[in-house]
Formats: structure tokens, C-alpha cells, sequence
């Protein structure tokens, strides 16, 4: 499990992430909501160890982010991160095999091919693997990184915002494979969601932030609920209840 | 479930075996070791005006300079490239020449040029590049150790360090007296032809040692192009990564600044020729490439000039000219990443 002891990051003296406690990745799907500055990126990057906290201590089982060879947490977390810009002339291929840079530091074996394989196949990427990534639309690069995500081969995964700039289409296409991907391959995926309603419809439970603070952390059911919503965007929120789901109605 | 359309694989038939050939990196590499090999027989052995021997023994140590320089101008860009994410920015852009100026102007300054000539050549060298490393690793350390500035912002940095650095050594040279002032003249000329041997060997063997130093870190290399932030979750000490590829790169570039002076845009041309021919980004093809590159516009540069132009003397010159166009047009084009 992911364990975060009362950690705080400040930025300029104003608490970002402030004093948080909370323990998640458990099988399945978990969301992290909640409006703009509610601190959800800052903390995936303390989890990510790409920022250190002010306090506290950020723990993935067991072994404390801040002390932990940076290798041997790659072979247990995978982040993906919201914009991926890369400079160079990548092919797909070229990337997914850097999700094996953790186990074989770039010399692959055939246990890291076969990983590379796998993860191509099941995102579907193979008429695409010798294309260069500025080649590519927003939805197959996309998957692209989550393949390498995948190739890293890592119990918990965590998605910073893995549907930003997609289409309809191309959202309900990652977050099936989110979906499957906890599923059938047991991994414990970690989200930032900004659609409530795609939180709602794949997660087993939901986190939601305000003001750097944990504000609710329940089943997705149970946070789709207007007081609920209200309390977290500070906007009033509709749910209705569609063919047995809650949808959030929250266009005016 | 997905239907993108696939991508379209029909090349030419024509010819399509030798692209393919073409294509691969390696071959690519060979081809361009071969014209570097053509090149130094050619600028050894042709046009010799008397003794053989004699314009041997001169020339292998032209040929010699050119490989340290080449090699620690080309392998110093490409990984300074690749840790701060850009192309355009190089380590002399960023202040380095005017640094070296004014280096050797406080020298001068201090002590007068009768101890400056007095000092051998290989005290003034050491001073000169352990200052440099110093001043360099601070400097990258400060602008790029923490969070990613803009391409812009760091031009401008070095484009007020570069002034900063120049007007002080104005000054300084201003109150120089003549006969000082000229000894530091003379020094401050960038020249590939004359090396001074025992430097040569010096500075040969820095830049072999920073070579060894990131052969193992090649693929190490080859991650960082996704950034630091992918780097990290691939689990890559990234701060201790980069310290000490900015601790090598200011090694080359120091060495090979104090060994022939400073050559402005000469990596910029290089490193960016070598990610267009290279044809992989990957570090293994990448670095030799810049490398052999850099051969060819030196050696190809000074046959030009020596042998076709008759001029002699001026190769720095035609490259920083060159290079400042390229650099011009890679800020303009690009809108600078």
C-alpha cells in the first residue's frame, strides 16, 4: 500500500498538500477528484518522488519514498505523468522498452522483449510500433506511454491525469483499460480524474480533495452524492440516477 | 475495439534495399568514419611542399588537435543537450568564451604579463580549466539543477553572463599597458593548428577520462531524453546523474576551451548535424556521430581553406559565421523548445 504519514509541501509558504494522512492503492481502481490546486498532482509527485515533502513521510510498502534506491521503487511504482513531451525522435517501440530500463538498465533480455511484447499487444499498438511518437494523435500516444507504464511491470500504477486532451472516444478507451488492466492483470491503479462521472463509472473508491486536505475517501457511490460534490468543487452539483448509476450533472 | 487506420508501409521498390540499408545506424556511422579517414590522408599527405617527415610530424599534431577537440566539443553538446532538453542551447552560448577571456585577462590583470609569459604553459592551463570546471558546474548546477526554466529565459542568461564577462574584461584590458595587452591578444586567438604538445597530451587524456566516464552511462542517457520526471519514476537517481554528467561536460569543454580558445557555435552545429544524420536517437549512435562530424567540418574546413581558398588561418572564423546563422535560423525555426 501507498502510505502518506502527515505529510505537507508548501510552495512559497502556503500549504499545498497540508498535513495529510491517508493510506491508498489497494486492488483495483482508485481516484483521486477534486477541483484545481486541490493538490492532487503535488501529491502524486510526493508519491512519485519527484518532489519532497516539507513533512512527513511518504511510504510504498513499507520502504520510505525518501530513502529508497530510486531503482528498486521502480520496480514496484509506475507514474505517468501529465504532459509528456519528448524532444527526441522516438519510435512506440523505443518507448515501451524503456519501461524495462528498472530491470535490465537498457540491456534487454528476453524476459524484458516478451514484457514489451505484451504490453504492446494489449494496448493495441502494434501497427503503430515503428512510428515516432510526433507521428501519433493524442489517444494512440496516449496509450503508447501506458504501455510502457506497463512494460515497468509494477504492482501500483498511478495515472496523473491520463485523460486530458482526448476525445469522448479515446476516454472511455483508456479508462476500459484502466479498468482491465486492475482487473485482469491485478494491477493497483492509481488516477487523477477531473470527469467525475469517468471517476465514478471505473473506480472502486474515490479520494476527494480540497484545499491541499482530504475532504472525502469512500466507494464511488457514496461520493456521488450533491452535498458531497458541493463540498468539494464548492459549486452545486445534480446527481441523477441513470439506469442504475449515479451521473453527475454539472453543465449549468 | 480500436480502428485507427494503420499506418501506411509502401516505400519504392526502387532502391528500397539500399535505403533500407541506409537506415541503419551503424552503416551510417561507417560511412561517415570512412570520410573521416579519407579526410586526414588527404590533409596528411597531399599538397606537401618539401620534407615529408617534417610536414608529417606538423600535421599529425594538427590532425591530433582536431580529434581532442572534435570529440570533447561533440560528446560535451550532445549530453548537455540532452540533460537540459533543448537543442540550441550549448555550454559556450551560455558565457563560456567570454568566461575565457576574461579568465586570462585577470591573469594578466593581477600579476602582468611579465609573469604571464613567465608561468609555463601548463600552469596557465590548469588555472584556466579548473576555474572554468568550477565556475561551470556552479552555474549549470543554479539554472538547471532545480525546476525547468524556459528556453528564452536561459538564452538570456546567457546573454547577460556573456556581456557581464566581456565588459569587465574590457575594463580590465582598457588598464592593461600596451605591452601586456598584446601578449593577452596573442593568447586569446583560437588556433587548431599549433598545439602546444605536452597540452595536447593533457588535454587528450581529460577528455579520454570524461569519454570513459559516460560510456557507462550511455543508456543512461538515453532515458533522460523523456525528461526528468520519466526518468525518476524509471527509477534513475536523476540529481546525482546529472551532477556528474555537468561535472564532465564542464571537464571537456574546459579543457579543449584552454587548450585552442574559444570556438562559440561549433558544438551547435555539430551535436544538431549529428541528430540528423545519426538516424537513432540513442546516445551509442549519437555521441560517435557529433563526434565524426565534428571531424569532418574541421578537417574538411581546413583543406577548404588551406589547399582550394588559399587563405589559411581562419577556420574559426568561417565556423563561427556559419554557426551563428544556423543558430539564428534553429531560434527563429523551432519558436525554441
Amino acid at each position: 500500500m501507498i502510505t502518506l504519514d502527515n505529510v505537507t509541501k508548501r510552495y512559497g509558504g502556503q500549504a499545498v498538500v497540508d498535513d495529510v494522512s491517508i493510506t491508498f492503492g489497494a486492488e483495483g481502481v482508485t481516484s483521486l477528484i477534486g477541483p484545481n490546486g486541490a493538490g492532487k498532482s503535488t501529491l502524486f509527485a510526493l508519491v512519485g518522488r519527484l518532489i519532497a515533502p516539507d513533512a512527513g513521510r511518504v511510504a510504498v510498502d513499507g520502504m520510505d519514498v525518501a530513502t529508497t534506491p530510486s531503482a528498486q521503487l521502480a520496480k514496484v511504482l509506475a507514474v505517468l505523468r501529465q504532459d509528456n513531451q519528448v524532444a527526441a525522435r522516438l519510435t512506440v517501440q523505443d518507448l515501451v522498452e524503456f519501461g524495462r530500463f528498472p530491470h535490465s538498465r537498457g540491456r534487454l533480455t528476453v524476459v524484458d522483449r516478451d514484457h514489451v511484447e505484451r504490453a504492446i499487444g494489449y494496448l493495441d499498438l502494434d501497427p503503430y510500433r515503428q512510428r515516432f511518437l510526433d507521428e501519433l494523435s493524442g489517444g494512440q500516444r496516449q496509450r503508447a506511454f501506458i504501455a510502457m507504464v506497463l512494460a515497468q511491470d509494477t504492482e501500483y500504477v498511478l495515472l496523473d491525469e491520463p485523460l486530458n486532451n482526448l476525445d469522448l472516444r479515446h476516454m472511455t478507451e483508456i479508462m476500459r483499460l484502466v479498468r482491465q488492466m486492475a482487473d485482469d492483470l491485478g494491477k493497483r491503479v492509481v488516477t487523477v480524474l477531473h470527469d467525475i462521472n469517468f471517476a465514478a463509472t471505473w473506480s472502486d473508491r474515490i479520494v476527494a480533495m480540497r484545499d491541499g486536505a482530504v475532504v472525502a475517501d469512500a466507494a464511488a457511490r457514496d461520493i456521488m452524492r450533491p452535498e458531497v460534490l458541493a463540498a468539494v468543487y464548492d459549486t452545486s452539483v445534480d446527481v441523477r440516477e441513470i439506469d442504475g448509476r449515479p451521473v453527475a450533472l454539472y453543465y449549468g | 475495439m480500436l480502428t485507427d487506420p494503420a499506418p501506411q508501409t509502401a516505400p519504392r521498390r526502387t532502391s528500397a534495399h539500399l535505403r533500407e540499408r541506409w537506415a541503419q545506424p551503424p552503416v551510417r556511422l561507417a560511412v561517415l568514419g570512412a570520410a573521416v579517414l579519407v579526410l586526414v590522408v588527404v590533409y596528411l599527405f597531399t599538397d606537401v611542399p618539401g620534407s615529408l617527415l617534417f610536414a608529417l610530424e606538423i600535421r599529425s599534431l594538427a590532425v591530433a588537435a582536431m580529434v581532442v577537440v572534435a570529440t570533447a566539443v561533440g560528446v560535451s553538446t550532445v549530453v548537455f543537450h540532452t540533460i537540459t532538453q533543448n537543442r540550441i542551447l550549448t555550454p559556450s552560448i551560455m558565457g563560456f568564451d567570454a568566461f575565457y577571456r576574461l579568465i586570462s585577462t585577470v591573469i594578466v590583470f593581477l600579476s602582468g604579463s611579465a609573469s604571464f609569459l613567465a608561468f609555463d604553459a601548463l600552469t596557465l592551463w590548469l588555472v584556466q580549466v579548473a576555474v572554468m570546471v568550477a565556475f561551470s558546474v556552479l552555474l549549470f548546477t543554479w539554472l538547471f539543477g532545480g525546476k525547468r526554466r524556459s528556453l528564452h529565459l536561459m538564452l538570456l542568461v546567457g546573454i547577460v553572463l556573456g556581456t557581464f564577462f566581456r565588459a569587465v574584461t574590457e575594463w580590465m584590458q582598457r588598464m592593461l599597458d600596451p605591452l601586456d595587452f598584446q601578449v593577452l591578444s596573442d593568447s586569446l586567438f583560437a588556433s587548431l593548428t599549433r598545439p602546444d604538445e605536452l597540452l595536447l597530451g593533457l588535454t587528450a587524456g581529460l577528455v579520454a577520462l570524461g569519454c570513459a566516464a559516460v560510456v557507462p552511462l550511455l543508456r543512461t542517457l538515453d532515458v533522460l531524453t523523456l525528461g526528468a520526471p520519466a526518468a525518476v519514476g524509471l527509477g534513475i537517481e536523476h540529481r546525482r546523474v546529472v551532477m556528474v554528467l555537468f561535472t564532465i561536460v564542464s571537464v571537456m569543454v574546459a579543457a579543449s576551451t584552454a587548450l585552442v580558445g574559444p570556438i562559440l557555435f561549433f558544438g551547435l552545429i555539430v551535436a544538431n548535424l549529428a541528430y540528423w544524420y545519426a538516424g537513432s536517437f540513442r546516445h551509442v549512435w549519437t555521441l560517435p556521430s557529433a563526434v565524426l562530424l565534428g571531424m569532418v567540418c574541421l578537417l574538411g574546413g581546413q583543406l577548404v581553406l588551406d589547399r582550394v581558398l588559399d587563405f589559411g588561418g581562419t577556420l574559426s572564423a568561417v565556423i563561427e559565421f556559419s554557426g551563428g546563422l544556423f543558430f539564428l535560423y534553429l531560434v527563429l525555426r523551432k519558436g525554441a523548445r
